[in-house]
Protein backbone atom coordinates (compact mmCIF):
# COMPACT_ATOMS: atom_id res chain seq x y z
CA UNK A 1 0.00 0.00 0.00
CA UNK A 2 2.86 2.05 0.79
CA UNK A 3 4.25 3.88 -2.53
CA UNK A 4 6.23 6.65 -1.08
CA UNK A 5 9.82 6.79 -2.37
CA UNK A 6 9.83 6.70 -6.18
CA UNK A 7 9.93 10.22 -6.46
CA UNK A 8 12.35 12.84 -5.57
CA UNK A 9 12.08 14.48 -2.47
CA UNK A 10 11.28 18.24 -2.52
CA UNK A 11 14.88 19.20 -1.22
CA UNK A 12 16.40 17.70 -4.44
CA UNK A 13 14.80 20.20 -6.68
CA UNK A 14 16.28 23.19 -4.39
CA UNK A 15 18.91 24.35 -7.09
CA UNK A 16 16.55 24.70 -9.75
CA UNK A 17 15.33 28.00 -8.39
CA UNK A 18 18.77 29.32 -8.22
CA UNK A 19 18.42 29.93 -12.02
CA UNK A 20 15.83 31.55 -11.94
CA UNK A 21 16.31 34.86 -13.95
CA UNK A 22 18.65 32.74 -16.44
CA UNK A 23 16.59 33.12 -19.70
CA UNK A 24 14.48 30.53 -21.54
CA UNK A 25 15.96 27.11 -20.20
CA UNK A 26 15.94 28.31 -16.89
CA UNK A 27 12.31 29.40 -17.03
CA UNK A 28 11.82 25.56 -19.16
CA UNK A 29 13.96 23.84 -16.25
CA UNK A 30 11.93 25.90 -13.83
CA UNK A 31 8.35 24.65 -15.66
CA UNK A 32 9.64 21.13 -15.17
CA UNK A 33 10.74 21.81 -11.31
CA UNK A 34 7.55 22.92 -9.99
CA UNK A 35 5.87 19.76 -11.80
CA UNK A 36 8.08 17.66 -9.72
CA UNK A 37 7.90 19.29 -6.84
CA UNK A 38 3.50 19.06 -6.87
CA UNK A 39 4.12 15.46 -8.06
CA UNK A 40 6.69 15.25 -4.39
CA UNK A 41 3.95 16.94 -2.32
CA UNK A 42 1.19 15.41 -3.17
CA UNK A 43 3.29 12.03 -2.68
CA UNK A 44 3.76 13.25 0.75
CA UNK A 45 0.64 14.54 1.76
CA UNK A 46 -0.13 10.48 0.23
CA UNK A 47 2.40 9.33 3.04
CA UNK A 48 1.57 11.04 6.07
CA UNK A 49 -2.27 10.19 5.23
CA UNK A 50 -1.33 6.38 5.40
CA UNK A 51 1.28 6.69 8.23
CA UNK A 52 2.74 3.25 9.77
CA UNK A 53 0.65 1.06 11.57
CA UNK A 54 3.58 -0.17 13.74
CA UNK A 55 4.09 1.97 16.63
CA UNK A 56 7.31 2.05 18.87
CA UNK A 57 6.71 1.72 22.55
CA UNK A 58 8.88 1.71 25.28
CA UNK A 59 6.94 0.18 27.56
CA UNK A 60 4.31 -1.99 26.05
CA UNK A 61 0.35 -0.80 26.66
CA UNK A 62 -2.03 -2.91 29.07
CA UNK A 63 -4.71 -3.76 27.04
CA UNK A 64 -8.37 -5.00 28.27
CA UNK A 65 -10.15 -5.78 25.17
CA UNK A 66 -12.92 -6.27 26.85
CA UNK A 67 -13.79 -3.25 27.49
CA UNK A 68 -11.83 -2.09 24.55
CA UNK A 69 -9.40 -0.26 26.62
CA UNK A 70 -5.95 0.63 26.46
CA UNK A 71 -3.29 2.14 29.27
CA UNK A 72 -0.31 3.74 27.87
CA UNK A 73 1.78 3.86 31.42
CA UNK A 74 5.05 5.76 29.26
CA UNK A 75 6.11 8.64 30.38
CA UNK A 76 5.37 11.77 28.29
CA UNK A 77 8.01 14.01 27.76
CA UNK A 78 7.40 17.16 29.34
CA UNK A 79 10.27 18.96 26.39
CA UNK A 80 8.29 16.97 23.49
CA UNK A 81 5.14 18.08 25.01
CA UNK A 82 6.25 21.92 25.33
CA UNK A 83 7.99 22.06 21.66
CA UNK A 84 4.98 20.82 19.65
CA UNK A 85 1.89 22.59 19.26
CA UNK A 86 0.31 20.58 22.25
CA UNK A 87 -3.23 19.92 20.63
CA UNK A 88 -0.56 18.28 18.09
CA UNK A 89 1.55 16.43 20.15
CA UNK A 90 -1.85 15.00 22.24
CA UNK A 91 -3.35 13.73 18.65
CA UNK A 92 -0.42 12.27 17.47
CA UNK A 93 -0.02 10.10 21.10
CA UNK A 94 -3.77 9.20 20.48
CA UNK A 95 -3.75 8.20 17.03
CA UNK A 96 -0.63 5.98 17.88
CA UNK A 97 -2.57 4.32 21.03
CA UNK A 98 -5.22 3.70 19.26
CA UNK A 99 -3.52 2.29 16.27
CA UNK A 100 -1.71 -0.22 19.18
CA UNK A 101 -5.70 -0.71 20.46
CA UNK A 102 -6.33 -1.70 16.29
CA UNK A 103 -3.53 -3.91 15.94
CA UNK A 104 -4.42 -5.96 19.18
CA UNK A 105 -7.74 -6.50 18.10
CA UNK A 106 -6.93 -7.90 15.02
CA UNK A 107 -5.09 -10.68 16.52
CA UNK A 108 -8.47 -11.54 17.88
CA UNK A 109 -10.28 -14.42 15.79
CA UNK A 110 -12.31 -12.70 13.23
CA UNK A 111 -15.17 -14.20 10.98
CA UNK A 112 -16.85 -12.52 8.34
CA UNK A 113 -20.58 -12.01 9.43
CA UNK A 114 -22.91 -10.40 6.20
CA UNK A 115 -19.68 -8.79 4.75
CA UNK A 116 -18.77 -7.49 7.93
CA UNK A 117 -15.03 -8.45 9.56
CA UNK A 118 -16.27 -8.98 13.35
CA UNK A 119 -14.20 -9.99 15.96
CA UNK A 120 -15.21 -11.35 19.23
CA UNK A 121 -13.72 -9.79 22.28
CA UNK A 122 -12.79 -11.55 25.34
CA UNK A 123 -14.62 -10.82 28.77
CA UNK A 124 -13.22 -7.93 30.63
CA UNK A 125 -10.93 -7.48 32.58
CA UNK A 126 -10.89 -4.10 34.34
CA UNK A 127 -13.56 -4.33 37.09
CA UNK A 128 -16.08 -1.07 36.51
CA UNK A 129 -17.82 0.54 39.72
CA UNK A 130 -21.81 -0.12 39.19
CA UNK A 131 -23.40 2.63 37.79
CA UNK A 132 -26.33 2.96 40.32
CA UNK A 133 -25.87 2.44 43.85
CA UNK A 134 -26.91 -1.05 45.11
CA UNK A 135 -30.32 -1.67 45.76
CA UNK A 136 -32.08 -1.06 49.76
CA UNK A 137 -33.42 -4.17 51.45
CA UNK A 138 -36.96 -3.61 51.10
CA UNK A 139 -38.37 -3.04 54.67
CA UNK A 140 -40.91 -5.24 56.63
CA UNK A 141 -44.07 -5.80 55.89
CA UNK A 142 -46.38 -4.98 59.09
CA UNK A 143 -46.22 -9.26 59.52
CA UNK A 144 -42.72 -9.46 58.72
CA UNK A 145 -41.91 -7.18 62.01
CA UNK A 146 -44.55 -8.70 64.18
CA UNK A 147 -43.51 -11.64 63.08
CA UNK A 148 -39.77 -10.72 64.06
CA UNK A 149 -41.02 -9.59 67.29
CA UNK A 150 -42.80 -13.09 68.37
CA UNK A 151 -39.94 -14.92 67.03
CA UNK A 152 -42.25 -17.11 64.39
CA UNK A 153 -40.23 -18.56 61.95
CA UNK A 154 -41.44 -19.58 58.35
CA UNK A 155 -42.08 -23.56 57.88
CA UNK A 156 -41.85 -24.90 55.16
CA UNK A 157 -44.79 -26.98 53.81
CA UNK A 158 -45.28 -29.62 51.44
CA UNK A 159 -46.47 -28.95 48.30
CA UNK A 160 -48.53 -31.96 47.40
CA UNK A 161 -51.08 -33.45 49.95
CA UNK A 162 -53.05 -36.23 50.58
CA UNK A 163 -56.86 -36.50 49.59
CA UNK A 164 -58.49 -38.36 51.43
CA UNK A 165 -61.53 -38.57 48.93
CA UNK A 166 -59.76 -38.62 45.92
CA UNK A 167 -57.45 -41.00 47.15
CA UNK A 168 -54.33 -39.53 45.56
CA UNK A 169 -51.25 -36.85 46.05
CA UNK A 170 -52.91 -33.09 45.37
CA UNK A 171 -51.50 -29.22 45.49
CA UNK A 172 -52.12 -27.63 48.61
CA UNK A 173 -53.31 -24.45 47.29
CA UNK A 174 -55.15 -23.65 43.63
CA UNK A 175 -56.68 -25.01 41.01
CA UNK A 176 -57.38 -29.05 41.34
CA UNK A 177 -56.17 -28.83 45.33
CA UNK A 178 -57.00 -31.09 48.05
CA UNK A 179 -59.51 -31.17 50.18
CA UNK A 180 -61.61 -27.96 48.10
CA UNK A 181 -64.10 -26.43 50.09
CA UNK A 182 -65.34 -24.51 47.24
CA UNK A 183 -65.99 -27.85 45.28
CA UNK A 184 -68.51 -29.51 48.27
CA UNK A 185 -72.59 -29.65 46.54
CA UNK A 186 -73.55 -29.72 50.23
CA UNK A 187 -72.46 -27.84 53.35
CA UNK A 188 -74.30 -28.64 56.99
CA UNK A 189 -76.23 -26.09 58.80
CA UNK A 190 -74.94 -25.21 61.80
CA UNK A 191 -77.32 -25.41 64.75
CA UNK A 192 -76.66 -21.68 65.48
CA UNK A 193 -77.09 -20.51 62.31
CA UNK A 194 -80.14 -19.18 60.05
CA UNK A 195 -81.82 -22.10 58.56
CA UNK A 196 -82.87 -20.03 55.65
CA UNK A 197 -78.98 -18.40 55.11
CA UNK A 198 -77.18 -19.40 51.98
CA UNK A 199 -74.63 -21.33 53.66
CA UNK A 200 -72.42 -21.05 49.87
CA UNK A 201 -73.32 -17.74 49.44
CA UNK A 202 -71.56 -16.94 53.15
CA UNK A 203 -68.76 -18.75 52.11
CA UNK A 204 -67.98 -16.58 48.83
CA UNK A 205 -68.38 -13.75 50.40
CA UNK A 206 -66.10 -14.59 53.25
CA UNK A 207 -63.47 -15.48 50.61
CA UNK A 208 -63.82 -12.14 48.70
CA UNK A 209 -63.39 -10.23 52.16
CA UNK A 210 -60.50 -12.10 53.33
CA UNK A 211 -59.16 -11.02 49.35
CA UNK A 212 -59.84 -6.87 49.98
CA UNK A 213 -58.44 -7.48 53.38
CA UNK A 214 -55.08 -9.00 52.06
CA UNK A 215 -54.78 -6.74 49.27
CA UNK A 216 -55.33 -3.44 51.73
CA UNK A 217 -52.87 -5.03 53.70
CA UNK A 218 -50.60 -5.00 50.99
CA UNK A 219 -51.66 -1.14 49.78
CA UNK A 220 -50.79 -0.09 53.34
CA UNK A 221 -47.61 -1.63 53.87
CA UNK A 222 -46.41 -0.23 50.17
CA UNK A 223 -47.86 3.00 51.43
CA UNK A 224 -45.48 2.58 54.71
CA UNK A 225 -42.50 1.64 52.74
CA UNK A 226 -42.59 4.59 50.75
CA UNK A 227 -42.92 6.71 53.85
CA UNK A 228 -46.49 7.99 52.25
CA UNK A 229 -48.90 9.16 53.99
CA UNK A 230 -52.64 7.04 53.64
CA UNK A 231 -55.42 8.82 53.98
CA UNK A 232 -57.06 7.88 57.30
CA UNK A 233 -59.88 5.27 56.40
CA UNK A 234 -63.19 6.71 57.63
CA UNK A 235 -65.19 4.21 58.04
CA UNK A 236 -64.28 0.61 57.51
CA UNK A 237 -67.68 -1.59 58.32
CA UNK A 238 -67.33 -3.21 61.89
CA UNK A 239 -70.08 -4.91 63.55
CA UNK A 240 -69.96 -2.60 66.99
CA UNK A 241 -68.37 1.13 66.74
CA UNK A 242 -66.82 2.56 69.48
CA UNK A 243 -67.04 6.28 70.46
CA UNK A 244 -64.46 7.55 69.26
CA UNK A 245 -64.89 5.33 65.37
CA UNK A 246 -68.46 6.65 65.53
CA UNK A 247 -66.82 10.43 65.99
CA UNK A 248 -64.44 10.23 63.19
CA UNK A 249 -67.15 8.64 60.79
CA UNK A 250 -69.45 12.03 61.64
CA UNK A 251 -66.36 14.10 60.83
CA UNK A 252 -65.72 12.16 57.87
CA UNK A 253 -69.49 12.20 56.79
CA UNK A 254 -69.04 16.26 57.46
CA UNK A 255 -66.75 16.85 54.91
CA UNK A 256 -67.51 14.35 52.51
CA UNK A 257 -69.61 17.04 50.45
CA UNK A 258 -68.85 18.68 47.24
CA UNK A 259 -68.25 21.91 48.44
CA UNK A 260 -65.72 20.09 51.25
CA UNK A 261 -68.52 20.29 53.98
CA UNK A 262 -68.17 24.28 53.79
CA UNK A 263 -71.81 24.69 53.71
CA UNK A 264 -72.85 21.95 56.35
CA UNK A 265 -74.54 22.72 59.71
CA UNK A 266 -73.00 22.07 63.10
CA UNK A 267 -75.24 19.37 64.94
CA UNK A 268 -76.60 20.64 68.49
CA UNK A 269 -73.76 20.74 70.78
CA UNK A 270 -71.53 19.46 68.11
CA UNK A 271 -67.65 19.70 69.31
CA UNK A 272 -64.98 20.44 66.76
CA UNK A 273 -63.52 17.22 65.28
CA UNK A 274 -60.33 15.89 67.48
CA UNK A 275 -56.31 16.11 65.45
CA UNK A 276 -57.65 17.96 62.43
CA UNK A 277 -54.90 19.48 60.43
CA UNK A 278 -54.27 23.11 61.23
CA UNK A 279 -52.51 25.07 58.74
CA UNK A 280 -50.35 27.97 59.97
CA UNK A 281 -50.67 30.99 58.61
CA UNK A 282 -48.55 34.00 59.28
CA UNK A 283 -48.68 37.51 58.25
CA UNK A 284 -46.88 38.64 55.38
CA UNK A 285 -43.29 39.81 55.88
CA UNK A 286 -43.80 43.27 54.36
CA UNK A 287 -47.70 43.73 54.96
CA UNK A 288 -49.34 46.59 57.11
CA UNK A 289 -46.99 48.14 58.85
CA UNK A 290 -49.24 50.46 61.00
CA UNK A 291 -52.02 47.76 61.44
CA UNK A 292 -49.31 45.95 62.79
CA UNK A 293 -47.92 48.44 64.85
CA UNK A 294 -51.48 48.99 66.58
CA UNK A 295 -51.96 44.89 67.28
CA UNK A 296 -48.84 45.05 68.96
CA UNK A 297 -49.71 48.78 71.01
CA UNK A 298 -53.35 46.87 71.64
CA UNK A 299 -51.67 43.94 73.14
CA UNK A 300 -49.51 45.82 75.27
CA UNK A 301 -52.47 47.98 76.67
CA UNK A 302 -54.26 44.43 77.39
CA UNK A 303 -51.33 42.83 79.00
CA UNK A 304 -50.84 46.12 81.21
CA UNK A 305 -54.45 45.94 82.18
CA UNK A 306 -53.86 42.41 83.70
CA UNK A 307 -51.59 43.16 86.49
CA UNK A 308 -53.08 43.41 89.80
CA UNK A 309 -53.67 46.74 91.01
CA UNK A 310 -52.41 45.96 94.49
CA UNK A 311 -48.43 44.32 94.36
CA UNK A 312 -48.41 42.41 97.70
CA UNK A 313 -44.97 42.02 97.88
CA UNK A 314 -44.41 46.25 96.55
CA UNK A 315 -47.01 47.07 99.57
CA UNK A 316 -45.55 44.96 102.38
CA UNK A 317 -41.90 46.82 101.30
CA UNK A 318 -43.45 50.00 101.09
CA UNK A 319 -44.75 49.51 104.29
CA UNK A 320 -41.61 48.28 105.78
CA UNK A 321 -39.86 51.06 104.59
CA UNK A 322 -42.14 53.78 106.12
CA UNK A 323 -41.97 51.94 109.12
CA UNK A 324 -37.92 51.91 108.80
CA UNK A 325 -38.35 55.93 108.59
CA UNK A 326 -40.22 56.35 111.35
CA UNK A 327 -38.33 54.53 113.40
CA UNK A 328 -35.44 56.03 112.45
CA UNK A 329 -36.97 59.74 112.59
CA UNK A 330 -38.59 58.58 116.09
CA UNK A 331 -34.93 58.14 117.02
CA UNK A 332 -33.78 61.45 116.06
CA UNK A 333 -36.28 63.14 118.51
CA UNK A 334 -35.85 61.04 121.22
CA UNK A 335 -39.30 61.42 122.06
CA UNK A 336 -40.56 58.41 124.12
CA UNK A 337 -44.64 59.70 124.36
CA UNK A 338 -44.60 60.55 120.70
CA UNK A 339 -43.30 57.15 119.65
CA UNK A 340 -45.80 55.35 121.43
CA UNK A 341 -49.00 57.82 119.98
CA UNK A 342 -47.02 57.54 116.50
CA UNK A 343 -46.95 53.62 116.93
CA UNK A 344 -50.73 53.73 117.45
CA UNK A 345 -51.20 55.83 114.27
CA UNK A 346 -49.07 53.89 111.56
CA UNK A 347 -49.59 50.30 112.99
CA UNK A 348 -53.30 49.52 111.89
CA UNK A 349 -54.54 46.56 113.86
CA UNK A 350 -52.24 43.83 114.54
CA UNK A 351 -50.33 43.12 111.73
CA UNK A 352 -48.69 46.63 112.53
CA UNK A 353 -47.85 45.78 115.85
CA UNK A 354 -46.75 42.23 114.95
CA UNK A 355 -44.39 43.91 112.31
CA UNK A 356 -42.98 46.40 115.14
CA UNK A 357 -42.10 43.45 117.52
CA UNK A 358 -39.93 42.15 114.13
CA UNK A 359 -37.83 45.26 113.73
CA UNK A 360 -36.66 45.75 116.96
CA UNK A 361 -34.77 43.23 116.48
CA UNK A 362 -33.28 44.65 113.68
CA UNK A 363 -32.59 47.97 114.45
CA UNK A 364 -29.08 47.62 115.50
CA UNK A 365 -28.43 48.21 111.62
CA UNK A 366 -30.59 51.00 111.45
CA UNK A 367 -27.88 53.86 111.68
CA UNK A 368 -25.84 52.29 108.39
CA UNK A 369 -29.26 51.80 106.72
CA UNK A 370 -29.87 55.35 106.64
CA UNK A 371 -27.37 55.83 104.40
CA UNK A 372 -28.38 54.27 101.52
CA UNK A 373 -32.11 55.34 100.68
CA UNK A 374 -30.91 58.72 100.36
CA UNK A 375 -28.38 57.13 97.44
CA UNK A 376 -31.28 55.57 95.57
CA UNK B 1 -38.23 35.59 58.14
CA UNK B 2 -41.86 36.31 59.28
CA UNK B 3 -43.80 38.42 61.53
CA UNK B 4 -44.43 37.28 65.06
CA UNK B 5 -47.58 35.70 66.12
CA UNK B 6 -49.96 37.16 68.21
CA UNK B 7 -48.52 34.82 70.70
CA UNK B 8 -45.03 35.05 70.02
CA UNK B 9 -45.65 38.78 70.53
CA UNK B 10 -46.64 38.20 73.76
CA UNK B 11 -44.36 35.93 75.28
CA UNK B 12 -41.53 38.12 73.84
CA UNK B 13 -43.40 41.51 75.22
CA UNK B 14 -44.00 39.81 78.96
CA UNK B 15 -40.27 39.12 78.93
CA UNK B 16 -39.66 42.85 77.95
CA UNK B 17 -42.09 44.72 79.84
CA UNK B 18 -39.60 42.74 83.05
CA UNK B 19 -36.63 45.12 82.13
CA UNK B 20 -38.49 48.52 80.55
CA UNK B 21 -42.21 47.64 81.67
CA UNK B 22 -44.44 49.75 79.21
CA UNK B 23 -41.81 51.65 77.21
CA UNK B 24 -41.97 49.18 74.53
CA UNK B 25 -44.29 51.04 73.88
CA UNK B 26 -41.34 53.22 72.59
CA UNK B 27 -39.41 50.72 70.74
CA UNK B 28 -43.39 49.91 68.40
CA UNK B 29 -44.07 53.26 68.19
CA UNK B 30 -41.28 55.56 67.32
CA UNK B 31 -41.28 58.71 65.47
CA UNK B 32 -38.13 57.99 63.46
CA UNK B 33 -39.96 55.72 61.57
CA UNK B 34 -41.48 52.21 61.48
CA UNK B 35 -39.53 49.76 63.31
CA UNK B 36 -40.65 46.03 63.86
CA UNK B 37 -39.95 42.91 64.74
CA UNK B 38 -39.12 39.66 62.94
CA UNK B 39 -38.42 36.02 63.27
CA UNK B 40 -35.83 34.74 61.62
CA UNK B 41 -34.77 31.01 62.44
CA UNK B 42 -35.87 31.60 66.11
CA UNK B 43 -34.40 34.87 66.92
CA UNK B 44 -36.34 38.33 67.23
CA UNK B 45 -34.29 41.14 65.51
CA UNK B 46 -35.79 44.80 65.78
CA UNK B 47 -35.17 46.71 62.33
CA UNK B 48 -35.83 49.43 60.44
CA UNK B 49 -38.22 49.08 57.92
CA UNK B 50 -36.26 49.99 55.23
CA UNK B 51 -33.61 47.77 56.58
CA UNK B 52 -36.37 44.80 56.53
CA UNK B 53 -37.07 45.64 52.61
CA UNK B 54 -33.31 45.56 52.20
CA UNK B 55 -33.01 42.15 53.73
CA UNK B 56 -35.55 40.66 51.23
CA UNK B 57 -33.14 40.52 49.13
CA UNK B 58 -31.28 37.63 50.52
CA UNK B 59 -32.47 34.03 50.79
CA UNK B 60 -33.76 32.57 53.90
CA UNK B 61 -30.34 29.97 54.32
CA UNK B 62 -27.81 33.00 53.49
CA UNK B 63 -29.44 35.62 55.77
CA UNK B 64 -27.55 35.28 59.02
CA UNK B 65 -28.80 38.89 60.60
CA UNK B 66 -30.86 41.65 60.18
CA UNK B 67 -31.17 44.54 62.23
CA UNK B 68 -30.68 43.84 66.25
CA UNK B 69 -30.97 40.67 67.48
CA UNK B 70 -32.90 40.73 70.92
CA UNK B 71 -33.52 36.94 71.89
CA UNK B 72 -34.42 33.94 70.61
CA UNK B 73 -37.27 31.69 71.03
CA UNK B 74 -36.29 28.10 73.02
CA UNK B 75 -37.57 25.04 71.82
CA UNK B 76 -40.39 25.45 74.57
CA UNK B 77 -40.97 28.77 72.98
CA UNK B 78 -39.56 30.77 75.94
CA UNK B 79 -38.33 33.66 75.24
CA UNK B 80 -34.30 34.46 76.00
CA UNK B 81 -33.06 37.73 75.78
CA UNK B 82 -29.68 38.25 74.32
CA UNK B 83 -27.08 40.98 74.95
CA UNK B 84 -27.39 42.04 72.06
CA UNK B 85 -30.45 43.44 73.33
CA UNK B 86 -28.54 45.70 76.04
CA UNK B 87 -28.59 48.41 73.73
CA UNK B 88 -32.52 49.08 73.53
CA UNK B 89 -32.58 47.81 77.28
CA UNK B 90 -30.43 50.27 79.02
CA UNK B 91 -31.81 53.48 77.86
CA UNK B 92 -35.38 52.62 79.02
CA UNK B 93 -34.78 50.27 82.26
CA UNK B 94 -36.78 50.61 84.53
CA UNK B 95 -35.10 49.21 87.68
CA UNK B 96 -31.13 49.59 87.39
CA UNK B 97 -28.04 48.30 89.44
CA UNK B 98 -24.72 49.84 89.49
CA UNK B 99 -21.49 47.70 90.51
CA UNK B 100 -18.63 48.59 92.01
CA UNK B 101 -15.59 48.94 89.99
CA UNK B 102 -13.94 46.09 91.75
CA UNK B 103 -16.77 43.75 90.74
CA UNK B 104 -17.37 44.78 87.00
CA UNK B 105 -14.69 42.25 86.03
CA UNK B 106 -16.72 39.62 87.56
CA UNK B 107 -19.91 40.27 86.37
CA UNK B 108 -18.45 40.80 82.64
CA UNK B 109 -16.71 37.32 83.21
CA UNK B 110 -20.43 35.86 83.08
CA UNK B 111 -20.61 35.67 87.59
CA UNK B 112 -23.68 36.76 89.70
CA UNK B 113 -23.38 40.06 91.48
CA UNK B 114 -22.74 39.70 95.21
CA UNK B 115 -23.57 42.61 97.85
CA UNK B 116 -20.26 43.32 98.23
CA UNK B 117 -19.79 44.60 94.78
CA UNK B 118 -23.47 46.27 94.52
CA UNK B 119 -22.62 49.88 94.69
CA UNK B 120 -26.09 51.45 93.68
CA UNK B 121 -29.94 50.19 93.11
CA UNK B 122 -32.94 51.58 92.14
CA UNK B 123 -35.48 52.41 95.03
CA UNK B 124 -38.21 49.55 95.56
CA UNK B 125 -36.62 47.05 93.24
CA UNK B 126 -38.56 44.16 93.89
CA UNK B 127 -37.38 40.58 94.09
CA UNK B 128 -36.88 38.37 90.55
CA UNK B 129 -37.27 42.11 89.08
CA UNK B 130 -35.30 42.02 85.64
CA UNK B 131 -32.47 45.07 86.16
CA UNK B 132 -29.72 46.32 83.98
CA UNK B 133 -26.83 46.65 85.20
CA UNK B 134 -24.48 49.69 85.28
CA UNK B 135 -20.83 50.39 86.05
CA UNK B 136 -20.59 53.22 88.68
CA UNK B 137 -19.72 55.35 85.50
CA UNK B 138 -22.74 54.47 84.30
CA UNK B 139 -22.47 52.55 81.28
CA UNK B 140 -24.35 49.53 80.75
CA UNK B 141 -22.63 46.04 81.38
CA UNK B 142 -25.41 43.66 80.84
CA UNK B 143 -28.97 42.50 82.92
CA UNK B 144 -29.88 40.11 85.06
CA UNK B 145 -32.46 39.49 87.74
CA UNK B 146 -32.40 40.82 91.34
CA UNK B 147 -32.15 38.15 94.03
CA UNK B 148 -33.10 40.23 96.82
CA UNK B 149 -35.55 43.36 96.92
CA UNK B 150 -33.67 46.30 97.57
CA UNK B 151 -34.83 46.29 101.35
CA UNK B 152 -33.42 42.49 101.51
CA UNK B 153 -30.33 43.86 99.95
CA UNK B 154 -29.77 46.22 103.07
CA UNK B 155 -29.73 43.59 105.28
CA UNK B 156 -28.22 40.26 103.58
CA UNK B 157 -24.45 39.49 104.20
CA UNK B 158 -21.82 40.88 101.83
CA UNK B 159 -21.37 37.22 100.28
CA UNK B 160 -24.44 36.75 99.69
CA UNK B 161 -25.93 37.17 95.83
CA UNK B 162 -28.15 40.36 94.70
CA UNK B 163 -28.71 40.12 91.03
CA UNK B 164 -28.40 37.15 88.86
CA UNK B 165 -26.60 36.98 85.85
CA UNK B 166 -28.16 37.04 82.95
CA UNK B 167 -26.71 38.62 80.02
CA UNK B 168 -23.46 40.75 79.98
CA UNK B 169 -21.23 42.46 77.66
CA UNK B 170 -18.69 39.56 77.92
CA UNK B 171 -20.36 37.49 76.06
CA UNK B 172 -19.57 39.93 72.81
CA UNK B 173 -16.39 38.20 73.42
CA UNK B 174 -16.82 34.66 74.75
CA UNK B 175 -20.30 33.89 72.18
CA UNK B 176 -19.09 35.70 69.48
CA UNK B 177 -20.30 32.85 67.43
CA UNK B 178 -23.02 32.11 67.92
CA UNK B 179 -24.72 36.07 68.96
CA UNK B 180 -25.82 37.39 65.85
Amino acid sequence: MRTSGCCPRPGSTLPCFSGFARGELSVQKMAASSVEELLAKAEQEEAEKLKSITVQKELDLDFDLGNLLACDKNRIETRDFREQKKEDFLRSLARDNTQLLINEIWKLPTERVEEVIVAKLPEPTTRLPREKPPLKPRPPTKWEQFAKLKGIQKKKKTNLVWDETAKEWKRRWGYKRANDDTKEWLIEVPETADPNEDQFAKRVKAKKERVAKNEFNRLKNIARAQKVKTPGVGLVPKAQQSRNELAKAVSVAKVSTASVGRFQDDLPKEKPPKNSGKRRKFDPLIGDFSSEKQKQLDLLKTMGSKKPRLDITKAVNQQMREEDKEEAAAKRRKGGGKRGRKGNMTGKGKAGKAGGGGKAGKAGGGGKRRGKPGKK
Amino acid sequence: MRPLTEEETKVMFEKLSKYIGENIKLLVDRPDGTYCFRLHQDRVYYMSEKILKLATNFSRDKLISVGTCFGKFTKTTKFRLHVTALDFLAPYAKFKVWVKPGAEQSFLYGNHVLKSGLGRITENTMQYQGVVVYSMADVPLGFGVAAKSTQECRRVDPMSIVVFHQADVGEFIRNEDTLT
